[in-house]
């Protein structure tokens, strides 16, 4: 039984917390964690409700996987109405919490209604108890996170809660656990907050049992071993973590740069994965280690140190300690999308993201967002309180990180990401995002199929629905050609559908780099009841498309809504091996709606949703 | 010729896949709660160390125990702990320097690693080769090595 078959619910309102089984026939249609987590989702509320409402519901899921000796197997998922796209949410997130909360016993938890006091919910094993918060509130992820261990005299308790970020309703506001693992997009952090939830805190002994333990063994141990010998996540990975990305991106012309007005980064190799290993002046590196997510035999992880003598450290010395370091994704958001090349402020902002809980890409987004509108004239020193927010300024950069997590000054405009932001001051053609949601690091002018994939992402611009760059640039599982529209339709629905069931099997997408979906499907067949093959993973992966998808629309989008910012569609890439060219969407949306099963508008067609049982 | 379980902390990653393994041996279920080998975390630091019972020869747990219940595998050179005679009074617990021998309330026993009969399962899991099992009487070696390239081991520099 790979599944716990046992949900939590907790109604905030009332202060309760009930048992319920899993709805088994559900697990079947939709594995685990996302797509399982989006079905009560869908089940349960109205799409047009306020994110922000009690009546929006929070759900913390595991996947059957989740917890088990598979590899990477220590993924949660968090799904919601996000506050900031206003489309369904599910952000996932590694660490170990998700592992806790399996060896509690549980599959789920949904959170509903709002408490009337900040509270937190300590659950060990069968034993649910809604706390008050009034000593967390106000603290950091990091303060809430020891403290509560502190409180209850035991270290192994796992921890997920938000910070001030989250408490203030900042748009994107993100839910971190073990510090500095987060469930980041969409604004999830925000929805926790409106429910006066500062953080749940878990501690499970119970263990998790699976009856076939030979076959599934064999099958974890065959994965393990193709893990270590794939060259991306048995090399690549490890050593340069995601950042090894950097200078890949930068040279193919699709690093975003200075909100996208340029595609190539002149700092890139300052900022890059390799960077991070160099020796700083005073003789130390950036990196200090690599690390592992619960089960995770890749260990992509960055650990880094500030060096001591850099402004942002200096008088500091509770952030000159090792913390979680750059991703590919914080370093380009917070560097070549600000401009800023100083590798020491980007880790300062991304270690205070952690700290707070916010999401780095579309923080470092909005902010090069402001940056543009600043340069502009726009807006000038009088909004920003004396900050120079130009591009490059590495002191602005960090002096706007935390006036937005204080949510004072300019740092609350911040606040409200980039679509609101430039609508309030009148540029809403300076917001690079797709749903109200920023773009993440790869320039789709420079990556055809990334354009498609961002446009019709159910959670607005995404990289983690459909990583066409696998294909397009690392060849993985085999090679298109970036600059080329043909075939990008077909290519980003099966990574749409592949990814979908792999995020609700409790695994991490980047074994994907190594692993097949028939290498996923064994070990899920061999923990699991039923039949799963990779055609059925497959399926379950395009029944939870369609799902999440007819929610956005009865939420209110549109076909209309499947698209790209001007300057990614009118103004040309101006260097590099994109050089004049821009995302050709028209020619691969059409097509794409057709493969979907879709009508003209972007609705799935009747006979699509009776085939996938919806 | 024993052998013994050498632990390298530069190569852990911290992803617990020793835990993992060494409860699905003992108690068959995955539960790193329940494992004998524990990984610790050194945030400020960003280090990770997993630890384990070293196997004294002249163990204290098995010395302190009222019952006799520990005994030393002769073969593989582990104290195991026979459970129908662990009253579970944990003064082994109180004994042992190193805290690697437990108390397990569910079972009213006491749990340490036992190398698994000899083909520790720990060992296997590891994706780093941060936990090896070699020759008990050359756990030092790697580093002697080291030390000899540095005296004159390593490339000679040209005169």
């Amino acid at each position: 039984m790979a599944w716990a078959r046992k949900l939590l619910r907790v109604n905030l309102t009332e202060g309760t917390c009930t048992s319920e089984p899993l709805n088994m026939e559900w697990a079947f249609q939709y594995l685990g964690s996302r797509g399982l987590a989006s079905k009560y989702l869908v089940e349960e509320i109205d799409p047009r409700v306020d994110p922000m409402s009690p009546e929006n519901k929070l759900i913390m899921s595991t996947g059957p996987l989740t917890g088990t000796a598979a590899s990477t197997s220590g993924r949660y998922t968090v799904t919601t109405k996000g506050e900031l796209t206003g489309a369904i949410a599910c952000s996932n997130s590694g660490g170990f919490f998700g592992c806790e909360m399996k060896n509690a016993g549980w599959d789920m938890i949904i959170f509903e209604g709002k408490s009337p006091k900040p509270v937190y919910l300590f659950l060990q094993n069968d034993k649910p108890e809604l706390i008050d918060a009034a000593d967390y509130w106000g603290k950091s992820v990091w303060d809430t996170e020891e403290g509560i261990k502190a409180k209850h005299q035991d270290p192994q308790i796992r921890v997920a809660s938000i910070g001030l970020p989250g408490e203030h309703g900042v748009k994107f506001a993100c839910i971190v656990n073990d510090l500095d693992r987060a469930a980041g997009r969409s604004g999830v952090g925000a929805v926790m907050g409106s429910k006066n939830l500062k953080a749940v805190a878990i501690r499970g002994n119970k263990g998790i049992k699976i009856d076939n333990y030979e076959g599934f063994m064999e099958t974890v141990r065959v994965g393990k071993a193709i893990l270590a010998e794939n060259p991306v996540t048995g090399a690549g990975l490890p050593t340069y973590g995601t950042q090894v990305l950097m200078n890949v991106i930068n040279e193919i012309g699709a690093l975003p740069t200075r909100n996208h007005r340029d595609s190539q980064f002149e700092g890139a190799s300052n900022i890059s994965g390799e960077a991070m290993h160099e020796v700083r002046a005073d003789g130390t590196k950036n990196l200090v280690n690599n690390a592992a997510c619960f089960g995770c035999t890749i260990a992509c992880q960055r650990v880094s140190k500030i060096e001591r003598s850099h402004f942002t450290v200096k008088d500091r010395p509770e952030y000159q300690v090792a913390s979680g370091g750059l991703e590919y994704e914080n370093a380009w958001a917070l560097g070549a999308n600000t401009g800023v090349n100083d590798l020491e402020a980007i880790t300062f902002a991304s270690f205070v993201c952690n700290e707070q809980g916010l999401d780095p890409i579309s923080l470092g987004a909005t902010i090069s967002a402001a940056m543009e509108m600043f340069e502009e004239g726009v807006i000038t020193t009088k909004d920003t309180n004396g900050i120079e927010l130009k591009f490059g300024n590495a002191e602005g950069l960090v002096q706007m990180v935390e006036a937005t997590i204080k949510g004072e000054g300019f740092g609350k405009e911040i606040g409200l990401g980039s679509r609101r932001l430039c609508e309030k001051y009148g540029r809403p053609e300076f917001h690079m995002g797709v749903k109200s949601q920023e773009f993440p690091a790869y320039d789709s002018r420079g990556i055809q199929g990334m354009g498609l994939s961002y446009a019709t992402s159910n959670r607005g611009a995404c990289h983690l629905r459909s990583y066409t760059v696998a294909s397009e640039v690392l060849g993985i599982p085999e090679k298109t050609d970036p600059l080329e529209t043909d075939g990008k339709a077909g290519l980003v629905k099966i990574f749409q559908d592949a990814t979908a069931s792999v995020d609700s099997s409790g695994l991490c997408i980047f074994t994907t780099f190594a692993w097949t979906l028939e290498d996923i499907a064994s070990q899920v067949n061999a923990a699991c009841e039923g039949e799963w093959t990779a055609d059925s993973m497959l399926e379950v992966g395009e029944r939870i498309w369609n799902m999440e998808r007819q929610f956005n629309l009865d939420a209110g989008f549109t076909g209309k809504d499947d698209t790209l910012p001007a300057r990614l569609l009118k103004d040309a890439a101006k260097t590099g091996p994109a050089k004049g060219r821009v995302n050709e969407l028209g020619k691969m949306l059409p097509e794409y709606y057709e493969l979907r099963g879709w009508d003209a508008n972007g609705v799935p067609a009747g006979d699509t949703l009776k085939r996938l049982n919806l | 010729m024993q052998k013994t379980l050498n632990i390298i902390p530069e190569k852990c990653t911290g992803c617990a896949q020793c835990e993992i393994a060494c409860s699905i041996e003992h108690v068959g279920m995955f539960s790193p709660s329940k494992s004998r080998i524990k990984v610790f975390k050194f945030p400020d630091e960003g280090r990770f160390v997993a630890y384990t019972c070293t196997q004294c020869s002249e163990a204290w747990c098995q010395r302190a125990c009222p019952t006799g219940a520990i005994s030393a595998n002769a073969e593989t050179g582990a104290k195991e702990v026979c459970e129908p005679t662990c009253v579970g009074c944990k003064v082994c617990t109180i004994a042992c320097p190193f805290g690697t021998i437990n108390y397990v309330s569910e079972r009213g026993k006491v749990t340490k690693c036992d190398l698994c009969g000899g083909d520790p399962a720990c060992v296997k899991a590891c994706p780093t080769g941060a936990i090896t099992f070699i020759d008990a009487d050359a756990t030092g070696y790697d580093r002697m090595k080291a030390w000899a390239a540095q005296t004159g081991g390593g490339a000679q520099p040209e005169a």
